[in-house]
């Protein structure tokens, strides 16, 4: 997918020049691209005069930058204690179910949702939980699945 | 009569469960009927497992809080209240009233949380009116050295899971010659099952900015930073307003209160990496690179942000602050213990009744804590261990919980205190299994730096998934000792030397689970997939033979009339017989 990486240049001088600026650049970069590509980071390296292995180091390094195209709405299972003695294995599997996700992928092929697991949304007593976007959902079990994600496909139509 | 307010509670969990649409119900209430009631929003009022929550005050009937309200009950129960009617369903607490969860409060004592779930958090006022910034206005009228010497006396340790004396690593900041100082905050709460700063953050920002700015004038420092995780929007938020609204009354920025003390605080958020909660590698990741820990010493006392001294607390720590410097090191160290004073937040969850977050003097027998604050278990099921201290932690059985929470009574037990998530597990709770999920959890937080942190975890790792399917063998167990003393030896930061206390407190209180699934090949809990078997229960199977007929291998074998058998050493697990049998007498467990 060709991005126009020209739409970070509006950013760039509010991180020229201070320290510490990396992470922030890197989150604002992925808000404006929706992922971190290996040419935005050569990009930035470029611009910004940082050797291009240290932005990729630290893209890796940290579990929320996405180093590949996203689905419209993220879905995040929260994978917390909690959740985990409440079967937030058994919500994942429904939700692969229902996205038909081959094992491995984490993205639908129609680019809708990605399904991401996180290590605690701090919502424990709702457990278990799945974020979609910035909506929580909680309580769950595999059979009210469908339905929730049945909401954000037809909110498009 | 006073004026009738309705306080809603808008923290994470609570808009989770429903209270936006409950809020936005009232509010329309309220307007179309032109009610004589001031609605507001609060933060975390505790109590998460009936969420949401309304408080209602004013009224002759005095504070009266509903649980578990919604769009179509909330107007209806106001309406009731606002005519001094008792609210016909959904009390929780009352002030004058019997309500079911009036008892979970006895025993806590809130000093943390002294405003969470009562103040707006985003309004300066109500802080301020709780007797916010007073602690603040007291410390500048003090030597910084006397305020260091009353956090020392006040016996505060930190609450970030170490315990280490809050005065003394102060004193050490305080006492380096540096021009340039920096004290942080760290809101990386990262433990599953942990949501204590989160409630902290979200319910009153102004406490924790109030604990740094005097921390920061007593040691020197005119930098701050709060490094908070980026899955905490909300707490994002609020402190983002906190700040703007503290530096225009003159508590943040040049000058504070017309002295020459000057401090200036920043948000730093964080990426996502659990490892970032410990303070060399959360420095790195201020400093924008890989949060990888670094070699001690030199301390961040000597040698923090960018080589100068920095002095890190953790959320809960910072929040203690101004309690005590308003109220002195002695009224402190009449809560809790001699070794372990003052007050600890925690977060219950899992198979407990009441979870939600609670604030205890600590020296609180456990029992208490799960049997009285927390309402006791949620199932039928026994209970079976507590988790505390997250991965770093580890499980406490039935049989040790008359043991008193403090930092040293907790850690003879090999879990710690931590930072206080407490995961309740009842009979249906697989311990390898938990152990796995922690290992599993450190595993992929590692950030590769130590040799033993990186390929030993995942060598544990492996050994415990082998273990829950069925192909572990004896001699595992030693392999799991060995690994897990030389993983704590051989690694560099806290992430590593803690990682395998999961599995080290386990195999000291569950080792019969362990063997369970080694020699006999079974989840004593029934959660171990691979190991699942289809039995027939003797008292539900009437013989009917079903099963022993649709059988493809002829494993099934019974007379008429009588209770069948399977031979599990030839069943296919097709499950079949679970289908065909109409007493459901057949299940996997």
């Amino acid at each position: 997918m060709e991005q126009d990486l020209s739409k970070l240049d509006a950013i760039l001088p509010s991180y020229q020049g201070k320290h510490g600026v990396l992470i922030p650049l890197l989150q604002h970069t992925q808000s404006i691209l929706g992922y971190i590509s290996r040419d935005a980071m050569r990009y930035l390296a470029e611009k910004m005069g940082i050797p291009a292995a240290e932005i990729f180091g630290v893209a890796t390094f940290y579990s929320m930058f996405r180093l590949r195209p996203q689905g419209k709405h993220i879905i995040r299972v929260c994978k917390g204690t909690a959740c985990h003695v409440s079967d937030a294995d058994g919500i994942k599997e429904a939700l692969i179910k229902n996205l038909n996700l081959e094992p491995g992928e984490e993205t639908t092929r129609d680019m809708h949702f990605t399904l991401l697991e996180v290590a605690c949304l701090g919502c424990c007593s709702l457990a278990p939980v799945i974020m979609i976007d910035d909506q929580t959902f909680g309580k769950l079990t595999p059979e009210a699945i469908p339905a929730i994600l049945d909401k954000f496909r037809t909110e498009e139509l | 009569m006073d004026k009738i307010r309705v306080k809603v509670g808008m923290a994470s969990c609570g808009v989770a469960a429903g209270a936006r649409d409950v809020y936005l119900k009232l509010e329309d209430h309220i307007r179309q009927h032109s009610l004589p009631v001031e609605l507001s929003k609060t933060a975390c009022l505790g109590m998460c497992f009936i969420e949401p929550l309304v408080e209602l005050t004013g009224s002759d009937l005095g504070k009266v809080t509903l649980g578990q309200v919604d769009q179509e009950n909330i107007c209806g129960l106001l309406d009731e209240y606002l005519a001094n009617k008792v609210p016909s369903s959904n009390i929780v607490q009352a002030e004058k009233l019997d309500a079911p969860y009036n008892g979970l409060l006895a025993k806590q004592k809130r000093i943390v949380l002294q405003n969470c779930g009562v103040i707006d958090p985003l309004s300066i006022d109500d802080y301020e009116a709780r007797g916010g910034y007073q602690a603040l206005k007291k410390a500048l009228t003090l030597p910084p050295g006397e305020i260091i010497a009353e956090v020392k006396d006040s016996g505060l340790r930190g609450r970030g899971g170490a315990g280490f004396s809050t005065g003394l690593k102060w004193s050490f900041a305080a006492a380096a010659k540096s021009p340039k100082k920096y004290v942080v905050c760290d809101a990386d709460e990262g433990d599953p099952g942990a949501f204590m700063d989160r409630s902290v953050l979200e319910g009153d920002p102004h406490k924790i900015l109030e604990g740094m700015i005097i921390g920061a004038y007593a040691m020197g420092a005119d930098e701050g930073y709060i490094y908070c995780r980026a899955e905490y929007p909300l707490a994002i938020a609020h402190l983002t307003v906190a700040i703007a609204a503290a530096q225009e009354r003159h508590y943040l920025g040049k000058n504070i209160l017309g002295t020459d003390f000057s401090f200036d605080l920043a948000i730093k958020e964080g990426a996502g990496a659990f490892v970032c909660g410990e303070e060399t590698a959360l420095m790195q990741s201020i400093e924008g690179k890989r949060g990888m820990p670094t070699i001690r010493p030199p301390f961040p006392a000597e040698s923090g942000l960018w080589g100068k001294p920095t002095n890190i607390n953790n959320v809960e720590t910072w929040a203690n602050i101004a309690w005590i410097i308003l109220n002195g090191a002695k009224a402190f160290r009449q809560m809790g213990t001699e070794k372990s004073p003052g007050t600890k937040v925690f977060a219950l969850a899992g198979k407990i009744a009441g979870s939600g977050l609670i604030e205890v003097p600590m020296g609180i027998p456990l029992r208490d804590i799960i049997y009285k604050v927390g309402g006791g278990m949620k199932t039928e099921k026994p209970f079976k261990a507590v988790q505390m201290g997250g991965p770093s932690g580890g499980c406490i059985p039935a049989e040790l919980l008359d043991t008193v929470v403090d930092y040293d009574s907790i850690n003879a037990t090999g879990a710690i205190v931590g930072s206080g998530g407490m995961v309740v597990m009842d009979e249906g709770t697989c311990m390898v299994d938990v152990a796995r999920y922690f290992l599993n959890f450190t595993q992929s937080e590692s950030c590769g730096k130590c040799t033993f942190c990186r390929i030993g975890t995942l060598r544990m790792l492996e050994i415990l998934t082998r273990i829950t399917e069925g192909k572990g063998e004896l001699e595992d167990i030693t392999r799991l000792e060995e690994l897990a003393n030389n993983i704590i030896k051989g690694s560099l930061c806290g992430l590593g030397q803690t990682a395998p206390n999961p599995v080290l407190t386990t195999l000291r209180y569950f080792k019969h689970e362990y063997l369970a699934h080694i020699e006999d090949k079974r989840c004593p809990a029934g959660v171990c997939t691979a190991l699942l078997r289809y039995e027939i229960n003797p008292a539900k199977c009437v013989g009917c033979t079903a099963c022993a007929r649709i059988c493809p291998v002829h494993c099934i074998s019974g007379s008429a009339r009588q209770p069948h058998v399977i031979d599990q050493s030839r069943c296919i697990e097709c499950g079949a017989c679970s289908a065909a049998c109409r007493f459901d007498a057949i299940r996997k467990g």
